[in-house]
């Protein structure tokens, strides 16, 4: 690793950080602070639920959910969470490399005297530092406004905790992912849309699994694989889906280093 | 000793042609010319130096080493200028400067400052708010702050105004003083004929000629110039005789071969004015694109 990349790389990523983390813990407090109101009138809820057709209720991964409970009221605030955390790790992902190449300055860094695994390797950990960031901030504004908001009610910590350390690995799968495409495409004008269209891609793949009850498409989805309602149902992982998606990121590693290494790094003119 | 030494190198991007079985070899402290046209291949060779694009068969050495397999060891004895500079736009040039040196195992801070202020470059202004020519700047300065041994230099006069091109040549040159060796590619050859000592020149991905700058203007051609009373042109259609015109009383031409038979040709009529020069190498070059 270069320590110099890797410092360049983390500071031009600061704002975009510090603005994700923001607004994950923003969606997060919104959501919490209606747990109240919510828990109240659970048995309203709940009954009401009962009578929305199953199809939408899995659409959105609320099936079997209780929403009187803390925990399985916050297994629908992690949901929106998980949305934007894969936009994030997407995002990042798309623009690693491609960045460099769209705003010209590969050659500016690939005529140092840097190996580009070292550069890969510095691109990624930055990034993915900047990712642990955000998920830091979770973590805390998860603990932080479920207590403030719980009203009184228990949950159990380990639940949480479980479904809180399923952020790294769900990070990584969209930034490795997106990093590998970006490869594998000739060039990327813009990021966003590639980001949302993996992140809402993923998401929808899920919801449609769910809906259809069909297994075959699900099984590829991060969302599937960490679905907050089936960890904190279950207080365990789905050991083969999260086996998957581990799978899936080292796969995307080192097609990744593969392909960067023999890239040709197009001309600007 | 070669600094820069080709071997039967080809480069396709998929079916378009890069270059094509381009072989030469530069030598240390020697300021070397690439001349072609755009899309001969000149940013190609470059580029492939520098191992940002890899070779589809051949292979070059720099320093004695390969250039892809030592790729990383042998950048920090390079300089490279782009012909189009980008750099990170939000940065300052201050920091993208120390970003470029701390790429580099000795301490660039007095020579890159040295350079900056002799190239007039502000260093606390962004990037993004810099002329083309500031940028372009830029790009010398982070190229040569850390004393490189060879200088990879593709179409660097391009956007510089004529006094910083100046500077540049004198930077250029008093580098090569210190035994540093550069390899100058372009499509501009009056700026090659002032500062090279070999050329090579490149057509669509080959090599047609590497010459030594003095040979190549010497190659036997004269520029002939003859003004005379009623002279009529096919007076001088001989052998060895090209692009013979008549303008304003004057006729112009080309000449190779040997030179006595041209002289006894002039002298046997009564002419007003005779000019012999060596043709530049523009006009050397045009001929070689014939």
């Amino acid at each position: 690793m270069s320590t110099n990349i890797y410092k360049h790389e983390f500071s031009m990523r600061l704002k975009s950080v510090i603005t994700w983390s923001l607004a994950v813990m923003a969606i997060i407090f919104i959501y919490s602070s209606l747990f109240p109101s919510f828990a109240e009138q659970a048995e309203l809820l709940n009954e009401m639920m009962a009578n929305f057709p199953p199809e939408l209720l899995m659409a959105f991964g609320m099936n079997g959910m209780d929403l009187s409970t803390v925990l399985g009221y916050y297994s629908f605030v992690f949901l929106f969470a998980q949305i934007c955390l894969a936009i994030q790790a997407a995002n990042y992902g798309f623009g690693l490399v491609s960045v460099e190449e769209r705003e010209l300055t590969a050659d500016f860094l690939l005529s140092k005297p840097v190996a580009r695994t070292q550069i890969l390797t510095s691109k990624l950990l930055a990034a993915f530092t900047s990712l642990t960031i955000t998920n830091i901030v979770v973590w805390i504004s998860s603990f932080g406004f479920i207590t403030l908001f719980r009203d009184g009610r228990g949950y159990e910590t380990r639940t949480l905790v479980l479904l809180l350390l399923s952020i790294v690995i769900f990070q990584l799968f969209f930034l490795t992912v997106g990093v590998v495409i970006s490869l594998l495409v000739k060039r990327i004008r813009s990021v966003t849309p590639y980001a949302m269209a993996l992140a809402f891609g993923m998401y929808v793949l899920s919801a449609f699994g769910n809906m259809l009850g069909d297994a075959k498409l699900e099984i590829i989805t991060p969302f599937k694989h960490f679905d907050p309602n089936y960890v904190i149902q279950h207080g365990a992982y789905d050991v083969p889906l999260v086996l998957l998606s581990v799978a899936v990121i080292v796969v995307s590693l080192a097609a990744s280093y593969w392909l960067y290494i023999r890239r040709d790094i197009p001309s600007v003119t | 000793m070669s600094v820069i030494e080709v071997d039967h190198l080809t480069k396709y991007y998929g079916k378009a042609r890069g270059i094509i079985d381009v072989s030469f070899s530069v030598d240390e402290g020697e300021i070397f010319g690439f001349i072609g046209p755009n899309g001969a291949g000149k940013s190609t060779t470059i580029r492939l130096f520098l191992s940002l694009i890899y070779p589809t068969s051949g292979s070059a050495t720099i320093f004695g080493k390969d250039c892809i397999k030592y790729g990383p060891e042998l950048r920090q004895d390079i300089g490279y200028l782009p012909s189009e500079v980008f750099y990170y736009e939000r940065m300052k040039v201050i920091d993208l400067l120390k970003y470029s040196a701390s790429f580099y195992k000795k301490d660039c801070t007095q020579r890159m400052y040295e350079l900056a202020d002799y190239m007039e470059l502000d260093l606390n202004r962004r990037i993004e708010d810099l002329s083309y020519g500031n940028k372009k700047k830029v790009g010398i300065v982070q190229g040569l702050l850390h004393q490189p041994k060879l200088l990879l230099l593709d179409e660097p006069t391009s956007g510089l105004d004529p006094l910083m091109q100046r500077k540049f040549f004198q930077i250029i040159r008093e580098e090569n003083k210190r035994g540093v060796t550069a390899f100058f590619s372009s499509h501009i050859l009056g700026e090659v004929q002032r500062l090279c000592n070999r050329v090579a020149i490149i057509k669509e991905g080959r090599i047609i000629e590497i010459a030594d700058i003095r040979t190549l203007q010497q190659n036997n051609y004269k520029r002939i110039r003859v003004a005379a009373n009623g002279l009529d042109v096919s007076y001088f259609d001989l052998k060895g005789v090209s692009k013979l015109e008549k303008t304003n009383g004057e006729v112009r031409f080309f000449y190779k071969g040997d030179i006595n038979a041209i002289m006894r040709r002039i002298s046997g009529i009564k002419v007003s004015d005779v000019a012999i020069e060596e043709p530049t190498l523009e006009e050397i070059f045009m001929h070689y694109y014939e």
